[in-house]
């Protein structure tokens, strides 16, 4: 309540349940971060059955990695991370009222974004052309072992899935420019901004499990 | 807050308006105002009113399958539809009726009001979830149109991979119905931790929210596990993925772990807030306070948690090692301790209190009678031998009906009697109310008792035939469920009757202790009309009814009434 006054001048963000800025800041991170527990137990599924089908088949998972490219997978590695450097410049400035080089940053983080799903549509595609389908469509004969489609059902899935949450925070980033750009953001009212940073570092983070537990089996 | 709660707050008594001439009711008007509403109230009555459909809908498809079993052999409808009808009946009775029912619908309204605040953290969240949730039901319902279901509503592998019925709309259906259930959770944490008036502590919160708070926990911790493995089986049966189906190296029973993982906490999203609408009804009515607060407050927690760790009990004849099958018996023996902690610590609050028999308290007697043999049944089938015994018989149909139906229908009603005052601002018939609240509880009994009988002697569950030595019992509980369903028509009929007809209700008709009632019936718009102070806890009826309606003394401070009234 204190501080009230003191932001009279910005407080339209501010929604009518609320008592003051804070308030309604601490509330909507809480949010967040509850979801992106959710978000971890949705992948954690997949992670469960990845477990349990490497520790049935370990040979499977040797073999069938062989066929991931490492040097496009290290890329899109260096790439996503860099991404959550430029979304973590962007909070930054827009904390400090840098609105301008804020939206360049987000700018940067979605274009780095595009790159990543760039390389992985190489990635597919390529796949796709030597057969490997996921599931019954698997016709590719190059791994000698009875459950190669398995091993790439789950890659399909938990990159897919890793992948549409890429373009959903694609969209999510391209949102907070827009915003971002009518002047809806600054240093009084930033979460949204912070908020779709949080969402940023979840989807990257997925990817640093994913990278070694899907390309560097050795 | 803590920097405000820190100086001293002037406060005052504020006098409730017991006829309001402005209530959240006619705040708005038109379809609009209640189809795109961010009122937490309003949303509460979407709910609702949804969940009553899909009760009545599910209700129907079970009067269906009671009337069915009337004969051994074949009565009205083929074998197939048969199939088709349990499936839709437990599917739409579990994700469209009893998930969303006390949480999404009276935890909505309540939860705001019972802490003081305007609404929940993010109301806008909170209509797209009732939007997600109307999603989710045109999924099931496209599913029911294009050939339905016929898996059972646990969507087993690798049957559900092999079916020609409509799985993937349906699966899709519960994908979608558990992000609206994620949001409900997600707003109810929120909106507990940020969002308390002056002075509500932890221990000064009503045990409904402490109930619905273990809930949110457990729906914010289970659903997103639903929602990948649901996926994964449509992945399943659209591209043969290969991770449940054993034909092609799959595992069925990895199927079976990850469903159970979610919906055996599930349950306790089912039931945990029944619990938390007793605490308040037996409190109330026996006009005494709580015994046990922190007791039965914490075992909602230690509920939530065990909950997550009992699901391979679904599984003993499914192949998991026998292991697996001891550690998980022994841990279901575990759920019924602090199950038993609120039973025992409720019938201590009755013990020398001044038991009001009002319709509510009839409800809540009868959940304790009902709920303590579904209980119990449940430890029973929790122990390994019996459940080998008794896995897949109609004694696991009466465990869960007397559970989910003696239980969280039982306490849905109650809260429903209990907050229709303040919902609706009238008064439902006291006489009719008790006259129902006997007929379901007596043919409740009547349905599913003769199903424990049964099924101990060997009748499976989800059968069309049945051999004639059971014919006797099967007929028992159609008729029981035909009365019962005539007890729920009875209590459409009053109700409806008291929205026109009722007599207009008191702010406080129950002498309540609870913040809720604090403010006129029906409520404002924004709930309060000043901020509350809470000095008290919900249950202490020995302080006088004055020191409960206190508020911050000063005007436009807080909430900022007068400043948002208009742009609202």
């Amino acid at each position: 309540m204190g501080n009230q006054i003191a932001e009279a001048d910005k407080k339209s963000h501010l929604q009518h349940h609320f008592v003051d800025s804070d308030q309604q800041f601490e509330s909507s991170k809480l949010g967040m971060w509850i979801f992106l527990v959710t978000e971890v137990l949705m992948f954690g599924g997949l992670f469960v059955a990845y477990i349990i089908y490497r520790s049935w088949h370990p040979d499977l998972f040797y073999l069938a990695a062989k066929e991931l490219d490492t040097a496009l997978g290290a890329t899109n590695t260096v790439v996503l991370i860099a991404s959550s450097l430029t979304i973590a410049l962007a909070i930054r400035a827009v904390q400090l009222d840098k609105i301008r080089s804020a939206i360049n940053y987000m700018a940067a983080t979605v274009a780095l974004a595009g790159t990543f799903m760039v390389i992985k549509y190489f990635e597919y595609t390529d796949k796709f052309a030597k057969g490997i389908f996921p599931g019954a469509g698997y016709t590719y004969d190059g791994i000698d072992h009875d459950m190669a489609a398995n091993f790439f059902s789950i890659y399909y899935m938990m990159t897919g899935l890793h992948g549409i949450h890429v373009v959903i925070g694609m969209g999510l980033i391209t949102w907070m420019i827009i915003k971002a750009k009518k002047g809806f953001v600054h240093s009084g009212y930033y979460t949204p901004v912070e908020n779709t940073g949080l969402f940023w570092h979840l989807v990257d983070i997925i990817w640093i499990f994913l990278f070694p537990l899907l390309y560097l089996i050795d | 807050m803590a920097e405000s709660t820190a100086k001293t707050l002037k406060i005052r008594e504020f006098p409730i308006d017991e006829n309001p001439k402005h209530t959240y009711l006619n705040a708005e008007k038109g379809i609009l105002s209640w189809l795109l509403t961010v009122d937490h109230k309003r949303i509460g009555l979407l709910y609702l009113g949804s969940i009553t459909l899909f009760f009545f809908v599910g209700g129907v498809l079970a009067l269906l399958l009671r009337t069915e079993l009337l004969t051994p052999a074949q009565s009205i409808i083929d074998a197939d539809t048969y199939n088709q009808i349990f499936t839709l009946h437990g599917a739409i009775m579990i994700f469209l009726f009893i998930i969303p029912s006390i949480p999404a619908a009276l935890g909505n309204f309540f939860l705001p009001m019972m802490i003081g605040a305007k609404d929940v953290a993010f109301p806008r969240l909170n209509l797209a979830s009732w939007w997600i949730y109307i999603l989710g039901a045109l999924f099931a319902l496209y599913s029911i149109i294009s050939g339905a279901v016929d898996t059972g509503w646990t969507f087993y592998t690798p049957y559900s991979v092999q079916t020609g019925t409509a799985v993937v709309s349906m699966t899709m259906a519960v994908f979608v119905l558990g992000f609206s259930s994620i949001l409900t959770g997600l707003n109810f944490i929120v909106t507990l931790h940020k969002l308390r008036s002056p002075g509500l502590t932890w221990s000064k919160m009503p045990l409904f929210l402490w109930s619905l708070y273990a809930t949110a926990i457990i729906q914010i911790l289970a659903t997103p596990v639903l929602a990948i493995t649901v996926l994964l089986l449509a992945m399943e049966r659209i591209f043969g993925i290969g991770i449940f189906d054993p034909t092609m190296g799959g595992d069925p029973v990895l199927y079976q772990h990850f469903f159970w993982f979610y919906s055996h906490p599930a349950v306790y999203i089912m039931i945990v807030p029944a619990f938390g609408i007793m605490s308040e009804l037996i409190s109330t009515f026996s006009r005494k306070t709580i015994f046990g607060y922190w007791a039965i407050a914490l075992s909602s927690l230690a509920i939530a948690f065990i909950g997550f760790l009992v699901w391979g009990h679904h599984m003993f004849v499914s192949g998991q090692s026998e292991l697996s099958s001891v550690v998980f018996s022994f841990l279901t023996f575990f759920v019924g301790v602090p199950t038993g902690i609120k039973i025992f610590n409720w019938v201590a609050t009755m013990y020398k209190g001044s038991i009001d028999l009002k319709t509510p308290m009839l409800y809540a007697l009868a959940f304790l009678f009902l709920f303590t043999i579904g209980g119990i049944t449940g430890i029973m089938i929790g122990a390994l031998s019996v459940n080998v015994h008794l896995h897949d018989t109609y004694y696991i149909v009466a465990h869960f009906h007397y559970v989910m139906m003696g239980g969280t229908v039982i306490a849905l009603l109650g809260g429903l009697h209990y907050w229709w005052p303040k919902m609706t601002g009238r008064m439902y018939s006291e006489f009719w109310g008790r006259i129902t609240c006997g007929v379901i509880f007596v043919s409740f009994n009547m349905t599913f008792l003769p199903q424990f009988i049964m099924g101990s002697q060997g009748m499976p569950r989800r059968y069309f035939n049945y051999v004639d030595q059971f014919q006797g019992l099967h007929q028992f509980s159609t008729i029981g469920s035909y009365i019962l369903g005539i007890g729920f028509v009875m209590m459409a009929v009053y109700l409806v009757w008291s929205l026109f007809k009722g007599p207009k209700a008191p702010s406080n008709p129950w002498r309540s202790r609870s913040l809720e009632w604090m403010t006129s019936s029906p409520p404002s718009h924004h709930n309060f009309e000043y901020t509350p102070v809470i000095l008290h806890g919900p249950y202490d009826h020995h302080k006088p009814m004055r020191e409960f309606r206190m508020g911050v003394a000063q005007e436009a401070a807080g909430h900022g009434e007068t400043v948002e009234h208009e742009k609202t």
